[in-house]
């Protein structure tokens, strides 16, 4: 079985299992408890906090645990705007945002605040000019994904963070659960103010969230209760699941960058190969040579494309049958039969919107597993070509 | 901007004619212990300053840490430059345009040693000034009272362009003014205090009370974390004598003068103080106390209390309102510990109407009843547990759980 659906889901290592399962056996105690063992649950907690810190280059008291990365993204987002909301009622986002962003800006415009939502390009990029141009004076948000969750472009964030500089009042939120690990992250030095990061994308438990809050911001809790993580997430901590995230990102963050070359070579071979296969049309930027730097347009680890004519689901099921997991769009919205809004907004046309495939790349992948996925493309393509459905 | 050099000035100990050289070789001492970590640095002493060389080390980075050493007043990142009319000219013009805020008037300092150069320093003041001039139309020249002063150094082997400059914390360099012992409750006051003792120039060892189990492990651990953040400052490590009060403090609440209960442990904490101090060789005693602000703190209370010992009391933030201490604890990071909501042994038994006006012969006459008070203070010295706090390590909570786990 190979499993190409990364972005959706990563296998936890084997380190990080362990080491939940030894702190759940040992550390059941409420870090909340006066007792000792309350008090070894909570050193535990605050020495993952320490590690992600570490791992990220930031101080200590930045760092929330959350549920996840949805959790994240909606915490960061109302609760900036609840706290802010005198200051400003306008908001900048893009349209390609994961829906646990972009949701919720939806439902902010019925709280009153007025959303622009920034077109990208057709390689799913939005122009850092772009958003210099939609700030007013009534702005206090920006929210701008890193890595785009279905087809990998990269946004221009340490440029908008640079623009941003200028104007004080405007908070800047970075959804990262897909570049964390595969990209470079300087969240001090690009003026991020909000970062929202997730432990099951690098190979951490499900159920934990990171929220980065810069020293100085501000958030209204979307939760009431008990008052833990500083007020800011009440609820009793998740221990052996965070201690054994703090493990996960900080691997991820460690190794990231031989790790990320070795995909950008798996994602070369790909893209290569689809290429060669008239049927199929890939979605975004292909490799560039500045790939490895700072520069890339596309994240190491994700590969879109489509076959106009056919459903979907019938690739992925049939890739199925010869052992290869992959996604339609992004896996949340995946069982929605309605064109994908991200390769939309990319400008594709509502026929490549509607049949990409997406397959996302690990740690366990190498260059037999890409020319396996290679053959395998060919021999299925071959096969559904009688049952194309042109427009 | 890409800053090549880093002037530091020294603070107020400059003035002092004799002891001059000594402040100054522990200074120097003090920033390479500080910025040990960054191999590549070249520091070098001149007259009342210290140039440190980057060699491509992170400007960030060390200006961070020389904002918090002692003894260092100011500090300016520098731009190093070929002698070269245009590229003086273009540096200062980069130098003028990192500044944090924009200033509406300058004035430009030449300083030409490198006599070789071709331009006197009255032309260059021109040649560079104008220039600036005319790239920031905003700006004016103000020669009295400029709100930026660009200077400008042509050395023989090269020119040494800047004009920011960060203030640092002041004061005098480690231990160059002896050594006290600070009472550290784990309240907001008194790592404010041991800041700016330490910021003097004192060396100082900790002393903190714990009445365990009325006080809990996490007020303890509380104390340890803030003894850490102190350690951190000199970068040197920092002792921390932790003294079990407990049996101290429940016989004071037998004697029935409940209104003098704080009176009596303050009276009793000092005298083990002074004589903890007395074994290391410390000569001050620096405690956290703000005239009025709790009942020990009046001017009768501290009165009947600091004539249990002879070592001279220092009290540094005696004048100082709450809200000026809070705010400096918040600038010295220790405000987020502090307020941890863990009972220290200074709220414990608290009467409903403590006296702000006790009398020191009812006083004495009370401890005088006190069984045993004598060899409980001689227990507690003898029983007192003295942890050594080295900078830079990991807190307690970084030795929580298993290694492998992380």
């Amino acid at each position: 079985m190979l499993y190409f659906d990364h972005c959706a889901s990563t296998p936890p290592r084997e380190d990080v299992i362990r080491t939940m399962m030894e702190v759940m056996a040992k550390h059941y105690a409420n870090p909340s408890s006066l007792h000792q063992g309350g008090v070894e649950a909570g050193k535990l907690l605050e020495r993952s906090r320490a590690v992600v810190a570490a791992a990220f280059g930031t101080s200590q008291a930045e760092w929330t645990f959350t549920s996840g990365g949805t959790e994240s993204n909606n915490a960061a987002i109302i609760g900036a705007t609840a706290r802010y909301r005198n200051k400003g009622k306008h908001l900048i986002t893009t349209q390609i945002e994961h829906p646990s962003v972009y949701d919720t800006f939806r439902r902010l415009s019925n709280e009153g605040f007025r959303v622009t939502y920034l077109p990208v390009n057709e390689q799913g990029t939005v122009a850092a000019q772009d958003v210099a141009a939609a700030l007013t004076e009534d702005t206090v948000m920006v929210s701008v994904m890193h890595v785009n969750n279905e087809v990998g472009s990269i946004q221009p964030i340490a440029e908008i963070g640079a623009m941003l500089n200028k104007h004080r009042k405007v908070l800047f939120h970075v959804d990262g659960i897909q570049s964390v690990g595969k990209l470079p992250i300087a969240l001090r030095e690009w003026g991020i103010d909000l970062f929202s990061a997730s432990a099951h994308k690098v190979g951490g438990p499900r159920g934990v969230g990171l929220l980065y809050t810069r020293h100085g911001v501000q958030l209204e809790p979307l939760l009431a209760g008990g008052g833990q993580e500083q007020g800011l997430r009440p609820g009793t901590e998740n221990v052996a699941a965070i201690v054994a995230s703090a493990k996960a990102f900080r691997l991820a963050l460690e190794t990231r960058e031989a790790r990320s070359a070795r995909m950008f070579g798996l994602r070369r071979r790909l893209v290569r190969c689809i290429g060669e296969i008239p049927e199929l049309v890939l979605n975004g930027a292909a490799v560039s040579d500045e790939e490895l730097s700072m520069t890339a347009v596309m994240a190491p680890h994700i590969v879109n494309f489509s076959y106009p004519g056919m459903k979907p689901e019938v690739l992925i099921h049939t890739l199925e049958e010869n052992g290869i997991l992959a996604s339609t769009k992004s896996a949340c919205s995946s069982k929605e039969d309605k064109p994908s809004q991200v390769l939309l907004a990319m400008g594709l046309g509502k026929e490549r919107a509607s049949s990409g495939i997406r397959i996302s790349f690990g740690d366990e992948h190498g260059e037999a597993d890409v020319d396996y996925l290679c053959g395998k493309l060919n021999e299925v393509v071959a096969r559904l070509k009688p049952f194309e459905r042109k427009e | 901007m890409k800053v090549d050099m880093i002037m530091v000035r020294f603070g107020e100990y400059t003035i002092k004619g004799r002891n001059r050289g000594h402040f100054e070789k522990r200074i120097v001492e003090q920033v390479r212990r500080m910025l040990r970590p960054f191999v590549a640095l070249q520091i070098t002493r001149a007259f009342g300053r210290i140039y440190i060389t980057l060699n491509g080390e992170s400007y960030e980075l060390i200006s961070a840490k020389l904002k918090h050493i002692f003894g260092i007043m100011s500090f300016s990142p520098v731009r190093k430059c070929a002698s070269e009319l245009e590229t003086i000219r273009e540096t200062a013009l980069e130098v003028m345009a990192a500044l944090p805020r924009k200033p509406s008037t300058f004035k430009v300092t030449m300083r030409r040693v490198d006599k070789s150069f071709p331009h006197d320093s009255q032309e260059m003041n021109h040649l560079v000034g104008g220039h600036v001039l005319r790239a920031m139309p905003d700006l004016k020249v103000n020669v009295k009272q400029p709100e930026v002063e660009l200077r400008i150094e042509i050395q023989p082997e090269g020119t040494y362009v800047f004009s920011e400059v960060v203030p640092a914390a002041g004061g005098f360099p480690y231990g160059t003014n002896g050594k006290a012992v600070l009472l550290l409750s784990g309240g907001i006051d008194s790592p404010v205090a041991g800041y700016l003792a330490m910021r003097k120039g004192l060396e100082l060892e900790a002393i903190h009370f714990h009445s365990f189990p009325f006080t809990s492990e996490q007020a303890k651990q509380k104390v340890i974390t803030l003894a850490q953040m102190l350690a951190e400052m000199n970068g040197v490590p920092f002792k921390l004598h932790m003294v079990s009060f407990t049996e101290i403090q429940t016989s004071f609440t037998q004697c029935n003068q409940d209104h003098l209960i704080i009176t009596l442990m303050r009276r009793a904490m000092l005298r083990i103080a002074e004589r903890l101090a007395e074994r290391s060789g410390a000569i001050g005693i620096v405690t956290g106390d703000s005239l009025g602000q709790v009942a020990s703190q009046t001017l009768p209370s501290m009165n009947v209390i600091g004539r249990t010992v002879e070592l001279p009391l220092l009290r540094p933030l005696i004048t100082t309102d709450k809200n000026d201490i809070i705010r400096m604890a918040e600038q010295i990071g220790t405000y987020e510990t502090s307020i941890l909501p863990f009972e220290d042994c200074c709220t414990l038994f608290i009467p409903k109407s403590p006296s702000t006006n006790p009398n020191l012969n009812v006083v004495r006459k009370v401890e005088s009843f006190v069984p045993r008070l004598d060899e409980m203070i001689e227990e507690a010295i003898a029983q007192t547990e003295t942890l050594v706090i080295t900078p830079g390590e990991s807190p307690e909570t970084a030795k929580a759980g298993k290694d492998d786990w992380f």
